[in-house]
């Protein structure tokens, strides 16, 4: 096998960007190209659902610093239509096609659509992906919309939420679990969230769903039925129902991919149908799907910021110095800013089966709550005590038992470990 | 299942050895020999049977520990907390918030800033009364002088109590100028002078308009439930307490460290820019807390030997600042250090929240003295020490100087 000389990557946003510097930052002289949908330089997408909505910074100030030169081919705008792996080429929509050595899939995720066209093509329906996006909704929330229906009570949603409610504007969420970030978090904090979400002033309506949208004759929004009976009356709509990996252009590749991302070794080395790692295709970011150690062998998809960053160097690792035998063994860690309440998440506590507050207490609103699987700590989450949880990031890293026995400053006032529930709706896939 | 650390009389004999020299005020001038020998073993037990640590990884662990209590009633020798500096969460976290809270931003954003005159003029003012001098000292006329002045400033002390107050601030000082936290009869009673004129300044601000002074805004505060006069008195003694004799020393040990340096003492005064970054290198290479005590809640397995629950537990920063297995070449003051994350200032939760302040301080006065001072020389290397091995600093350091420049 020849050392590489020409690595496409294709994604320019964080996975892609950080693939590129990492191989430069490790010595790689050879001829680098990143193709990307998107006709913006790589840019920072969790403001566009915080700072960018509050004001602070403007849709394209959103760009992200460069760690070091690339010194690479930019082919921006240009989105991949398919992988040649007989000819090792990658096609692009534009009728161009770029061939490689080695190639990275880095191409993220898009938000799913709502299911009925028609009423996604309708004025003030948003989703919130993209800079565009952020722009237009900025635009419609300037234009002071009467009330906003938020779909989907997952991180982008109540972070919309949360940004409506700063400006002063009526909310109201529909979630389709229990609580809102269940599927991430469990119940026991979800629970908690839900009650700050409604202290905040949220419509907050959980265990329904929302059955159709309906326009007011002019082409625009009115509202929208819920499954249980109800009618909201909303001249905005934010869709945020979740994200499907942009792997259609793998379909006929071979390699293990589908709406879910593309499945892949704990190398970040693409696996084909029958499970066999290409030698010279890896995924990164998003669009990668993969067994972490803390998932029990679930295969898993991070949609997390520190995972494009980790896996960056785990691929310009394996792609340089095949017999270096990198694996990502790093832990996720994501984060989010709502309702005044500061979250920091570490672990994977979405696989966790049960969860306990060791620190703090739910009604003072700060504590630490642990996540278990079969008697193993994977996951722990912060709210507003996130000086404590680089601790926890070292239990579970090195092994640390669940439920956590010792004893500890601050413990719950209450004996009661509570055993929360994770949803059995688990998203599904078109 | 880890045995718990059972030394071997030998073992403890060199233990109880180590640890004596460490206390030993003989070694004060030098202690880092030492710290290099307590590096050689993740734990010692000294004769008290507090646990001992030394290792920069070993303390970035525990200093983050929430099975680490600063509650003194947890720890073997027991107490009680005199502040939010010896407290737990929830208690601790509650007072240390509202302090925060009309410190620093977000809600006092520029309190520091507004604070950077008066902290340049008190500099130029203690520097101008030098300028007859062929010799000075340090300690007594900078280094004590300028922090007590920060501190009246910032807790609101009228302009002419000052005087009176650095006094007692410095009596305080001097009272802990020991090998352990006794205080003196003596102490005794001017704490509590100390603390009656605070009560009294509250007392005036609960009567009258609050200022913009740091009392004010504490007496003022009701956001976490309001604060109870003792407790605003406690918070105003713990800023003497950690934040007066730790930044003298930070002065002190930064004025000998650079007249030992004369490239590096030329260098500051060439470009006054580079200050902070001297000061933080001063921070790792020569802190001025030298030693934090904990209390273990429960069981606690670090570098392979199990610390057993309600044992003490003593954190030797200054010895983690020096570990060749974090910083490369740990034992040469290099200003251009990169990823210098040293213990100067604690960490986690406690993590000293006059550091900004404390850094401003040091900088200004290392500045200014570099840029003024005309020919300074040390009369005595090493210097007389304090007696307290965990607040570090010379007792005395006199300086010869040939003037002082405007």
């Amino acid at each position: 096998m020849t050392a590489p000389a020409n690595v496409v990557i294709v994604g320019a946003s964080l996975a892609g960007l950080r693939t590129a510097e990492a191989l430069r930052d490790r010595g790689y002289k050879g001829q680098l190209t990143l193709i990307g949908a998107e006709p913006h330089a790589p840019y920072d997408r969790p403001p566009l659902s915080k700072q960018v909505l509050a004001g602070w910074v403007a849709p394209m100030q959103t760009t992200l610093p460069r760690l070091r030169s690339v010194d690479a081919v930019w082919r921006l705008g240009a989105a991949a239509s398919r992988l040649d792996r007989v000819r090792r080429r990658v096609e692009m929509k534009n009728g161009d096609s770029v061939s490689y050595d080695r190639v990275v899939i880095a191409t993220g995720s898009r938000s799913r659509a709502w299911p009925v066209p028609s009423e996604q093509a309708l004025a003030g329906v948003h989703g919130l992906r993209t800079v565009e996006d952020a722009s237009r909704l900025l635009a419609d929330l300037d234009a002071g919309p009467s009330r906003v229906l938020v779909i989907g009570g997952g991180f982008t949603g109540s972070e919309v939420a949360s940004a409506c409610r700063d400006r002063g504007l009526p909310v109201t969420m529909v979630e389709l679990n229990a609580a809102p970030l269940m599927p991430a978090l469990g119940r026991l904090v979800g629970d908690w969230v839900a009650a700050r979400q409604r202290d905040a002033g949220v419509d907050l309506r959980c265990g329904v769903a929302v059955t159709r949208l309906f326009a007011d004759g002019s082409g625009r929004v009115a509202g929208a039925e819920l499954s249980d009976g109800c009618k909201v009356a909303a001249d905005l709509v934010v869709v945020s129902i979740g994200a499907v990996r942009n792997c259609d252009w793998l379909a006929d590749s071979n390699l293990d991919a589908g709406p879910a991302g593309c499945v892949c070794d704990a190398g970040c080395r693409a696996l084909d149908r029958s499970g066999a790692p290409a030698f010279d295709i890896f995924v990164c970011g998003e669009a990668a799907r993969f067994r972490h150690p803390l998932s029990g062998g679930r295969l898993v998809s991070l949609e997390h910021w520190s995972a494009a960053t980790d896996q960056a160097h785990v691929v310009a690792a394996n792609l340089l110095q095949p017999r270096s035998a990198t694996n990502d063994d790093n832990l996720p860690r994501f984060w989010s800013s709502q309702f005044g309440i500061s979250l920091r998440a570490s672990g994977l506590p979405s696989c966790a089966d049960e969860a306990m507050v060791v620190q703090g207490s739910l009604e003072s609103g700060r504590f630490i709550c642990l996540y278990g699987r079969k008697a193993r700590m994977v996951g722990a989450v912060s709210i507003n005590q996130p000086k404590w949880i680089a601790f926890y990031e070292d239990q579970i890293m090195s092994g640390g038992r669940f439920p956590f026995g010792c004893r500890v400053v601050d413990p719950p006032r209450s004996g009661a470990l509570a055993r929360p529930v994770f949803p059995t709706i688990q998203p599904s896939h078109p | 299942m880890l045995d718990t650390f059972v030394p071997s009389s030998v073992e403890i004999e060199a233990g109880a050895r180590l640890l004596n020299a460490i206390a030993d005020p003989a070694n004060r001038p030098n202690p880092y020999p030492l710290y290099q020998t307590l590096r050689e073993q993740p734990v010692w037990r000294d004769a008290g049977g507090a646990y001992v640590l030394g290792r920069y990884n070993d303390i970035k662990s525990l200093i983050h520990d929430p099975r680490l209590s600063s509650d003194p009633a947890n720890s073997a020798q027991g107490g009680s907390a005199l502040s939010f500096l010896n407290m737990d969460p929830p208690d601790h976290d509650r007072l240390r918030r509202m302090t925060m809270r009309h410190f620093g931003p977000p809600a006092n954003a520029s309190r520091l800033q507004r604070m950077t005159p008066v902290l340049r003029a008190m500099a130029r003012m203690l520097i101008d009364r030098l300028s007859d001098r062929s010799e000075f000292d340090v300690v007594a006329e900078i280094s004590y002088p300028f922090p007590g002045r920060v501190i009246a400033d910032l807790l609101g002390v009228p302009r002419e109590d000052e005087t009176k107050f650095c006094a007692w601030a410095e009596a305080i000082a001097h009272a802990s100028d020991r090998d352990s936290g006794y205080r003196s009869k003596e102490a005794e009673r001017t704490f509590q002078e100390l603390a009656g004129y605070i009560m009294g300044l509250i007392n005036k601000r609960r009567r009258d308009a609050a200022g913009d002074d740091l009392l004010s805004g504490l007496v003022n505060d009701t956001q976490d439930g309001a604060l109870r006069s003792d407790e605003i008195v406690r918070i105003a003694l713990l800023l003497l307490l950690a934040g007066h004799e730790t930044t003298v020393n930070l002065i002190s040990n930064g004025v000998l460290t650079l007249l030992r340096r004369p490239h590096a003492f030329e260098r500051l005064r060439r470009q006054p820019a580079l200050a902070p970054a001297f000061v933080e290198e001063l921070l790792r290479y020569e802190p001025p807390v030298h030693i934090i005590y904990r209390g273990s809640l429960c069981d606690i397995e670090i570098g392979g030997v199990r610390i057993p629950g309600g044992s003490s537990v003593q954190l030797v920063l200054a010895s983690a600042n020096r570990d060749p297995s974090r910083f490369e070449r740990p034992d040469v003051f290099d200003p251009d250090r990169p990823h210098n994350q040293h213990f100067g200032f604690g960490g986690g939760i406690h993590s000293c929240f006059g550091a900004p302040l404390a850094r401003m301080e040091a900088q200004i006065a290392l500045s200014e003295l570099t840029r003024r001072l005309v020919s300074p020389e040390l009369v005595e290397d090493p210097p007389p020490y304090q007696l307290n091995p965990t607040l570090r600093g010379p007792r005395e350091l006199r300086v010869a100087i040939k003037g002082v420049i405007e």
